[in-house]
């Protein structure tokens, strides 16, 4: 095996396992965008993947799968809504008690499918990559190909269909690495170009900001606070709970218990580590997923990986260690912005 | 049509009788949810109580669930008390066990037990304090937020313990497990009523913890700072000097309860040591409204949760992981439930809208009160009044504010 195809592959499988991470952060930053600290992700992130799960292994219906996986993770956001906007209650403790909620439920209801698999027609979708080169150049050739011996154009009309193969070992690792993803990984993707838009050049955007700076002035320049929380807090959780599908559905092809492995919590993190930006998020989202998978690939290189800090147990610690620099830089400049400032207290518009 | 406004402090007995009720509504609301998923709530309640209460065994262990866990929110409700949102618990556990165990592995084999018990508690104490103190000096020098900043600790924590436990300590005596060495025979925690003497610590520390906060000079700091911290400023506190010690103070308490669940319990370092102690305590201090007598009470509570769980799975084949969902429902009603202690809800009867006479700005909040409860808003307003200066729940004395 040669260098660059072992980097290939691990960029391949580090944007696979970034993808959840990246809905989450999405989410996530949502949620704190209106101005309240969601530590429920890990929480929304498993009732939405054993709702999805469950649905999906019972009706064999992708849609299904993802209407569910919706549903659930947001109705553990109305909750913490509820609490949070609504009766005020801390976030902190609120989004604490949402995770131990939704893990019991998703692990109680995960339980009423042991040992399944993910249906076969729903893998299958998954297993198509929509940019893969060879498979997509050669799709197009051979339907070319088709047609001219169809309609006896050419003198090679005879000639048997030669398939696309890729020369350029740029291109190769390009291929590899980047474009033999699942549809979902372009779609989250995309989703984080048009949060960005959304958020910084639409008047809703602008709206959902202020709430989440300045909740008072908001209020006061007559936008409806409450109607803004609550509907970016659901659909902030509603992302969590497509990212908690995806780990079940396609990363790991079955469901057990606390099958998110403490994700929910590595987006907590992230959402600081890329300072609430979505588009900066697809690159924290991939440093993360990265540095928690790379210790496993490096010990194929032993004289690295004896060295302290290439050991796997060491590499994952990276993530929260560079998370609490960004955190300490974020809050430590003067006049530097330090995330929503409405974070973490509750409104309450007869208190001055 | 209905506006919302601040309670004044309600009687003990009645915010008392609140919480119970939420706890009750958190039970009505599980069995609501638990139906649907094919559990008989009846049968599973019962099994709970049966699991956790119905023999001395299980009582036993029920209390040695209980004892991390309520010296855990006892260190915890320090920090809460300075409004210093510590959720590091875990990694304040972790680290409690670390140096712990690192002290038993160096000390002499033959070192006598009560020694090295307490220089383990002493090591124990001084772990979760340090991992407790490094977030700590961020926020009171630069203003580093806490809250996520524990959290990381947490992790980082986890991942030195999996270090230690499948690369540096690894036990070569173990035949290839990963396992890190067990603490010496001598260092385990002696036992009364057959529970370790960890419950006699909890108790102590208990009563500590609520003199500390009650009857000194730093408690009474501490709760000045939760309050206000240009107040404090203002009455010439060292600032400071006073969020360092609680925090400080804080982890080295939640680092001892790694530490007793280490040498009481487990005996043995392990990644999974915690058993998410550090989560559930927060709940477990919140739910209690930091007070310490109360923190004990609720432990217990929670801890029968955990250890009923079990039975769940053996004797109905059901999923253990039920509990969390009653868990997590009776927290949040709770937490929904302050909402009722702390606010009232009033009905606007008549919206009267007039414009102000020289700034032309809509002052028309004016309601009017409905007949049969004017006397009582007439007083509730001069109270609102009266408590305009000193809002919040805990009262200031305002001599010593100098």
């Amino acid at each position: 095996m040669n260098m660059s195809f072992i980097v290939a592959t691990f960029f391949a499988s580090a944007i696979a396992f970034s993808v959840s991470l990246l809905l989450g952060t999405l989410g996530e930053l949502l949620t704190e965008r209106a101005g309240h600290l969601n530590l429920g992700v890990e929480g929304m992130m498993l009732m939405g993947g054993s709702c999805g799960y469950v649905a999906a292994v019972r009706t064999h219906n992708l849609v299904l799968a993802l209407l569910f996986a919706v549903l659930g993770a947001g109705f553990g956001a109305l909750l913490y809504a509820v609490l949070t906007v609504t009766l005020r209650a801390n976030q902190n403790v609120s989004g604490l008690a949402l995770t131990t909620f939704g893990a019991g439920l998703a692990n109680t209801l995960g339980s009423t499918v042991p040992n399944t698999n993910t249906p076969e027609n729903i893998a299958a979708f998954f297993k198509f990559h929509p940019l893969e080169l060879e498979h997509t150049v050669n799709g197009i050739l051979s339907f070319f190909h088709q047609i001219s011996r169809f309609m006896h154009i050419g003198n090679s009309s005879q000639a048997a269909f030669q398939p696309y193969h890729i020369n350029n070992p740029v291109l190769a690792f390009i291929n590899t690495a980047f474009l033999s993803q699942d549809i979902f990984v372009y779609l989250t993707i995309l989703l984080a170009f048009l949060m960005t838009f959304y958020l910084f050049k639409t008047k809703k955007g602008l709206a959902l900001r202020m709430v989440g700076e300045n909740t008072a002035a908001a209020d006061a320049s007559g936008l409806p606070v409450t109607r803004i929380k609550y509907m970016y807090i659901i659909a902030g959780g509603m992302l969590c709970g497509l990212a908690g599908l995806y780990i079940p559905l396609v990363l790991q092809g079955t469901w057990h218990s606390d099958i998110t492995a403490g994700k929910g919590w590595i987006v907590v993190a992230l959402v600081i580590f890329v300072r609430w930006h979505p588009i900066k998020a697809i690159g924290g989202a991939f440093v993360f997923g990265a540095l928690s998978i790379v210790g496993l690939s490096i010990q194929q290189f032993s004289q690295l990986s004896s060295m302290i800090f290439f050991n796997q147990y060491i590499m994952v610690m990276y993530p929260y260690i560079l998370t609490i620099v960004v955190l300490v830089f974020t809050y430590g400049r003067k006049k530097a912005w330090r995330g929503p400032s409405a974070i973490g207290s509750a409104y309450f518009r007869e208190e001055r | 049509m209905f506006r919302i406004a601040k309670k004044d402090d309600l009687p003990k007995w009645k915010s008392m009788l609140i919480r119970i009720a939420s706890v009750f509504v958190g039970l009505i609301l599980s069995g609501l949810v638990i139906v649907p998923l094919g559990y008989n709530p009846v049968t599973t309640f019962s099994a709970l109580f049966g699991g956790a209460f119905g023999s001395s065994s299980a009582l036993i262990t029920t209390i040695k669930i209980a004892i991390p866990l309520s010296i855990t929110a006892l260190g915890l409700a320090v920090a809460f008390r300075m409004k210093f949102w510590n959720i590091g618990g875990e990694g304040q556990i972790l680290m409690g066990c670390v140096f712990a165990t690192y002290i038993s592995h160096q000390m002499p084999q033959s070192t006598n037990g009560v020694v090295l018990i307490v220089l383990m508690g002493v090591a124990g104490f001084f772990g979760g304090a340090v991992w407790a103190l490094i977030p700590g000096v961020f926020r009171v020098y630069f203003r580093t937020n806490e809250t996520l900043f524990t959290l990381m600790m947490n992790y980082i924590a986890l991942f030195i313990v999996q270090y230690l436990h499948f690369v540096l300590w690894r036990n070569p005596a173990s035949h290839g497990f990963p396992g890190i060495k067990a603490i010496p025979l001598q260092a385990h925690l002696p036992k009364i009523f057959g529970i370790h003497i960890g419950w006699i610590i909890a108790l102590f520390l208990a009563a500590l913890v609520f003199l500390l906060i009650r009857k000194t000079k730093l408690g009474y700091e501490i709760r000045v700072v939760g309050e206000s911290e240009p107040t404090a400023n203002y009455a010439g506190m060292n600032v400071k000097k006073v969020m360092l010690t609680g925090i400080m103070l804080s982890g080295g308490i939640v680092g001892l309860a790694g530490m007793i669940k280490l040498t009481g319990d487990v005996y043995t370092l392990s990644p999974d040591i915690t058993g998410n102690a550090g989560f559930t305590a927060i709940v477990i201090a919140w739910l209690s409204n930091l007070s310490a007598p109360v923190i004990m009470f609720v432990s217990i509570l929670i801890a029968a949760l955990e250890q009923g769980s079990q039975i769940i799975q053996i004797k109905s084949g059901g999923s253990a992981a039920v509990t969390g969902i009653i868990q997590g429902l009776i927290l949040m009603s709770a937490l929904g439930a302050e909402f009722f202690l702390r606010y009232r809800v009033v009905r606007r009867k008549r919206y009267v809208q007039a414009n102000h006479p020289v700034t032309g700005e809509i002052s028309g909040t004016a309601e009017q009160p409905s007949s049969e409860n004017m006397e009582q808003k007439d007083k509730q307003q001069i109270a609102d009044d009266a408590n305009h200066v000193s809002e919040g729940s805990e009262v200031v004395p305002e001599g010593d504010a100098k």
